[in-house]
């Protein structure tokens, strides 16, 4: 089932992700404060408005964009791909606190050891029914094939993403069957190639504002489906869009501090969802 | 070697069971079959002027020894399977030296089959005729010594007659089987001829299916039964009635699969003995509960254990988990804590690589399964099985345009590319508006994207042109099955379509959920065997291992005491006419001895006839450069070929070939014809004519030359206009080389465009006819050789029978009996054929052009007459030149039962001609649509025109060896040698 999960990997983002993270583009300073309030924020939904089991791991300021967790795992089902991530300075990201709390949750870990890989989580758009890989500057091809000899169920597609850091910079899913999908020309080309490549049909939720594209979906027992989008302070055309959605329980989500260090909604967590108890 | 009497008493036997008038011929012949399927095998790399010419003086009615030197002369470069020739010139009953000869190969060959024959006749063993037994040993004896006496064979053939008179249903133990094999061909001559006295023996051959659940199913079958039939065998035997969901595998080379086509015979398909099948899933459901019976989800099931325990289709290790406990509970039950103990679970294979944490999990998983009946845990192994990324996708190793190494994957929704385990693109086929290949080559044409105004081709190199046939026909197969309602009608005349016409003839996924919902039979009951067994033998090897063991398990039970007895049978069977894609031959080998009887042409002893490997001729895959140059001439041949399109002059050949003989003298229309040829014998000392012609799918076409005026014209007008239209094709050649499939021809609502589009393949699709310029009527100096050359892709290996013949007409008188000897024959040909004609109607469209006629190959008979004409007319302005003519054919046998058994449509007609310095290479292309098979047929003459400095034979040998190359997919089937000498005057004076 797409969206379900009971647990989520958090981490708790370092100071230094004000001046050293990594950024596409110089924007405005990260108002350290707020961007560790709106994370909080969204960790609380995760915890308590969602009833998730959530994992939070401590910041290391020796790795600026550890708040990102989701570059540092893709998780699907029991088995957790540590990647190995195109920026060098976030490798030690995914060997050491990561790889402990998958193994913690008894997830079937696999390492990328290949020296020639890169992947990040931030690339992979896992649909429910088969991944899409962006190839970005982040994601090689040899990324992409340890990540389909992992998840040898389902068809792995590449897609080429040139203008932006990752895949899921302009898209995620909004539902089952859902693409969210910015309104960019990258985006749109994105698309194209995910719909010729999939022997399946999926929707698209065309989001006026390729950041705003990128939502968390869930799928709660009891509560359904639910979309953490942005706010509609940041992003208002956006947010209309969303709202067009009846079956969800949306919730808006401020992220406009860890934004600027090209951070998104899905990126600060892992879902982990396992089938069989732990 | 020393055996002559048990096939001479065979031989007899045989003949006065059968048909006490005629018949000893016909084993004969037979035996001659076989012979020279094997003789080929020997001496096919031999230099053929080493290789003797046995009993070639022997023949009594044989023409040729009025000049034997001329044949040996052009034998001597001829293939080995071609210059057999003389060796049969002609069947004479009575010529017991040729018997003798013939009675070591005889008995060779019979012993050389006996492991096949023993193997069938054990299924029916029965009752035990004691007279049979003694005459066994006897005979056995008779073949241990050499020194055979008359009476002796004498006997052993009467009692044999006997024998078979009397206790037709006998059952024949190991030791007559050598003999078993004579009986039996000659009987299934005798079908052909008078299907109402009912054969007695059929020849069989043993089948062996491997099924799903890793048994062995055999059955013996006619030797010409089609694919089908095996397949309703053991879809019986399986109690299986969603049945087309699945297929037969076959195995060449051991890895390369092939799906068994069922609406053609077997043996045309399948290289190697034994007859050794896998049963197995053809088009995965891409919903597996809509299968109505359980039995076929059943099977399903079974074909995706090996699909994943061979790592075929990989699945995570959860996954593994998952679909291992299903199959427990489904073979096993709910889990039982004292049966099941620790142990139980590791007897099954689950994956590929099975851990001792997986073997865990399964058993973990099968405890939740409680409760599931087998039927239910089927279905969830399905449920979960169907949405594996892999499943029901038939991959094939390919490169892209860079040379990259990636995989292409035909699945129900279209054509997946991979590169490494990655998805790269994808052509769905709503996509996909065209698929073909050419040569190794595989080609998808794909709609314009959205933006885009142009259709793009995307080409893949696929190993070798076998590979890339082999994934056409796959994508072909696919999607009919899933997106169509009912299967493609065979090709219509007015399109013109090129290469392999093979569509999928089988019900597609909505026909048969259709016959689906009327089954009306209580859930039959089946064991769900264990999966151990298949588990164990497969051993998580690939797939590919698996079918070796197998391979090799079947031919040591099968093919008796030697390995190499095996391998003889299957080179045996190679020898049997064959093709790869063709439609079934009707007439088998031994058709030719009907024609004797006929005491048709054939019997006449003026043909040879030829078949000959397809193996021999497998082509090598060209370089670029040879394929750029190659394209650089097709568009140079089309392009004179569309400039001569208004008005094409026909060549000499074709003129002659479309004018009818009584016109050809007189009508003043002809007249310019004449005047070239004139010319031409004015100066022409020698003229050879070797016709060569390799006909498709053993089918009669080609040549029309002459025969009943009107009717000729009839054809040749069909042929002239189906030229012009379809001038821009030339690679109508290469039936086999190219295929293409257009997925929405039959949905696209806009004809015109559909047709705009055939026209555009024609284009792309070229065939590749050598270097071939229009030329037309170049005056020829010097003697004059022609050798006209077919291709077709039917014969594998080369079997000499017939007889040769050289007519010498000298005198004018004598051609005249010539010309009315031919035309007797022509007529006894057409009748043949117009019986046949009813045929037309039940496999062809309304619409289709219908060839009046079917064509008729006589051509060696006009080329005599032609000859002679323009000597005549020659003598009035030049010199007179007196000439020898001679006329050679060398025919493969087919040629003739097909002609009489099946009448087709013609689709196109197109003559080319080229030269060069001393060589006028015509080719002449038809292609016909019979019963919805087609059938490209190349004639090519070669006129080799040259002085006595000339080697003719050289250059004919040469002309031979590149028509060879040049269609390497195609045989010779034909080989007409018409010479033409210029007596020098002194000389004659």
């Amino acid at each position: 089932r797409q969206g379900a999960a009971h647990h989520a990997v958090v981490r708790a983002l370092p100071e230094s992700v004000c001046q050293q993270a990594l950024r596409v583009e110089k924007g405005g300073a990260v108002d350290f404060a707020r961007a560790e309030r709106e994370h909080q924020l969204y960790v609380g939904v995760l915890r308590h408005k969602l009833g998730l089991q959530v994992l939070e791991l401590p910041a290391d300021e020796s790795l600026p964009d550890c708040v990102f967790v989701e570059d540092a795992a893709v998780v699907c089902e029991e088995t957790a791909l540590l990647t190995r991530p195109g920026a060098p300075s976030r490798r030690k990201e995914v060997t050491e606190a990561m790889k402990i709390a998958l193994e913690s949750l008894n997830l079937n870990v696999v390492e990328m050891t290949d020296e020639n890989a890169t992947l990040d989580g931030g690339d992979v758009l896992f649909t429910g029914r088969e991944f899409f890989v962006g190839l970005s500057k982040r994601t090689n091809q040899r990324g992409a094939e340890i990540l389909a000899d992992t998840f040898k169920d389902y068809a792995v597609s590449t897609v080429p993403v040139h203008d932006s850091l990752h895949l899921k910079s302009f898209c995620s899913m909004a539902g089952p069957n859902l693409i969210a999908i910015g309104s960019s020309e990258g985006a749109q080309k994105a698309l194209k190639t995910m719909q010729q490549m999939s022997d399946h049909r999926y929707d698209k939720l065309t989001i006026p504002d390729d950041a705003a594209a990128n939502c968390l979906y869930l799928n709660i027992p009891n509560k359904g489906h639910v979309l953490l989008h942005r706010a509609p302070e940041e992003y208002p055309e956006s947010a209309k869009v969303f709202e067009k959605l009846k079956d969800h329980m949306l919730i808006p989500i401020a992220n406009i501090e860890l934004q600027k260090v090209d951070g998104a909604l899905t990126c600060c967590c892992i879902l982990i969802n396992k089938t069989s108890e732990l | 070697m020393t055996t002559e009497v048990g096939s001479e008493a065979e031989v007899k036997k045989e003949a006065e069971k059968l048909e006490p008038d005629t018949a000893k011929e016909k084993p004969e012949e037979a035996s001659e079959s076989l012979e020279n399927q094997k003789t080929e095998e020997t001496e096919e790399t031999q230099d053929s002027s080493s290789s003797p010419v046995p009993t070639s003086q022997s023949s009594p009615t044989s023409r040729k020894e009025r000049d034997p030197s001329e044949g040996k002369g052009i034998s001597r470069f001829l293939p080995p399977w071609l210059k057999k020739q003389k060796s049969y010139s002609i069947a004479e009953p009575k010529d017991e030296a040729k018997k003798k000869a013939e009675g070591d190969e005889h008995v060779e060959e019979c012993e050389r089959q006996l492991p096949e024959e023993v193997a069938e006749l054990k299924g029916e063993a029965a009752a035990e005729n004691h007279q049979t037994k003694t005459d066994d040993k006897e005979e056995e004896k008779h073949s241990v010594s050499s020194a055979e006496t008359q009476p002796a064979k004498e006997d052993s053939k009467e009692i044999e007659v006997e024998k078979v008179t009397e206790e037709p249903e006998e059952k024949l133990e190991e030791e007559t089987g050598k003999r078993e094999t004579k009986e039996v061909q000659t009987t299934e001559i005798k079908m052909e001829k008078a299907p109402q006295k009912a054969p007695k023996k059929i020849k069989t051959v043993q089948c062996k299916v491997m099924l799903l659940d890793g048994t062995e199913y055999s059955c013996d079958l006619e030797k010409r039964a089609k694919g089908q039939v095996l397949f309703d065998r053991v879809c019986e035997h399986l109690n299986l009635l969603e049945k087309d969901y699945f297929g037969l595998l076959f195995y060449e080379n051991s890895d390369q699969k092939n799906w068994l086509d069922s609406s053609k015979e077997i043996k045309r398909q399948i290289r190697n003995f034994p007859w050794l099948f896998t049963f197995h899933v053809k088009f995965y459901p891409p919903d597996p509960s809509q299968l109505t019976e359980d039995i076929t989800r059943y099977f399903l099931c079974l074909q995706l254990r090996q699909d994943i325990v061979s790592g075929r289709l990989p699945c995570s290790f959860v996954t593994h988990a998952l679909l291992g406990s299903y199959t427990l509970q489904a073979e096993l039950g709910d889990y039982d804590p004292e049966e099941h103990n620790s142990d139980y679970i590791s007897e099954f294979q689950f994956a590929p690589n099975q851990t001792k944490e997986m073997e865990d999990k399964v058993v973990e998983l099968h405890k939740t399964h409680r409760g599931l009946t087998p039927a239910q845990a089927d279905s969830q192994f399905l449920e979960n099985a169907k949405r594996l990324s892999m499943y029901g996708v038939d991959l094939h190793h390919a490169k892209d345009s860079e040379g990259v190494d990636i995989m292409l994957g035909v699945c129900a929704n279209g054509l997946l590319i991979y590169k490494d385990r990655l998805r790269i693109n994808r052509f769905a086929w709503p996509k996909i508006l065209k698929i073909s290949y050419k040569r190794s080559n595989f080609y998808i044409k794909v709609r314009p994207a959205e933006l885009e105004q142009f259709e793009s081709t995307i080409g893949f190199k696929l190993p070798n042109h076998r590979a890339a046939k082999r994934l056409w026909k796959v994508c072909v197969e696919h999607h009919t099955f899933f997106r169509l309602i009912s299967p493609e009608q065979p090709a219509k005349g007015k399109f013109l379509t090129l290469g392999s016409k093979f569509r999928y003839s089988g019900r597609t996924q909505a026909q048969t959920r259709q016959a689906s919902n009327l089954i009306d039979r209580p859930a039959p009951y089946f064991e769900r065997t264990s999966s151990k067994r298949i588990s164990r033998s497969l051993d998580g090897a690939p797939v590919g291992i698996t079918d070796q063991s197998l391979l090799r398990d079947l031919s040591a039970t099968a093919a008796g005491p030697t390995g190499d007895e095996a391998a003889v049978l299957a080179k045996l069977k190679n020898g049997e006419s064959r093709e790869e894609d063709g439609s079934p031959i009707k007439s088998p080998p031994l058709e030719l001895t009907q024609d004797g009887k006929n005491n048709s042409l054939k019997v006449d002893g003026e043909n040879i006839y030829v078949r000959h490997s397809n193996l021999m001729l497998e082509d090598l895959d060209k370089t670029q450069d040879d394929l750029l140059k190659h394209q650089a001439s097709i568009s140079e041949l089309k392009r004179s070929f569309m400039e001569s399109t208004p008005e094409p002059r026909p060549n000499e050949w074709e003129k002659r070939r479309i004018t009818p003989l009584s016109l050809q003298t007189q009508g003043s229309s002809h007249e310019t014809l004449s005047v070239v040829e004139e010319k031409k014998r004015a100066e022409v000392g020698i003229e050879e004519t070797v016709v060569i012609n390799e006909i498709n799918e053993g089918k009669i076409q080609v040549a029309i030359d002459g025969g009943e005026p009107c009717k000729v014209e009839q054809l040749s007008k069909k042929d002239s206009s189906s030229t012009s239209s379809e001038s821009s094709s030339s690679s109508e050649s290469e039936d086999e080389e190219v295929g293409e499939y257009q997925p929405y021809h039959r949905v696209t609502e806009d004809v015109i465009r559909e047709e705009k589009e055939g026209n555009e393949d024609a284009k792309e699709v070229e065939g590749y006819t050598a270097k071939v310029v229009q030329c037309v009527e170049s005056v020829i100096e010097g003697s004059k050789e022609k050798v006209s050359i077919g291709h077709a892709q039917v014969a594998e290996e080369s079997l000499v029978e017939g007889n040769a013949v050289s007519g010498t007409p000298e005198e004018k008188s004598f051609t005249e009996e010539a010309k009315q000897d031919l035309r007797e024959e022509r007529e006894e040909e057409q009748l043949k054929i117009n019986g046949d004609l009813s045929h037309i109607g039940i496999d062809v469209k309304p619409q289709i052009i219908c060839c009046s006629e079917p064509p008729v190959v006589k051509t060696e008979m006009v080329t005599i007459s032609d000859a002679t004409q323009r000597t005549e007319i020659s003598t009035k302005e030049v010199p007179i030149v007196q000439t020898e003519t001679k006329t050679i054919t060398y025919e493969s046998p087919q040629l003739d039962g097909s002609a009489g058994g099946d009448a087709g449509v013609l689709l196109s007609a197109q003559t080319i001609t080229s030269e060069s310095v001393s060589t006028t290479t015509t080719t002449h292309i038809t292609k016909t649509v019979k019963g919805g098979v087609s059938e490209t047929r190349i004639e090519k003459r070669i006129v080799i025109t040259g002085d006595a400095d000339i080697d003719h034979d050289q250059a004919l040998a040469q002309a031979i060896k590149e028509a060879k190359e040049q269609h390497p997919d195609m045989s010779v089937t034909r080989v007409v040698v018409h010479k033409e000498t210029e007596l020098a005057e002194e000389d004659e004076g």
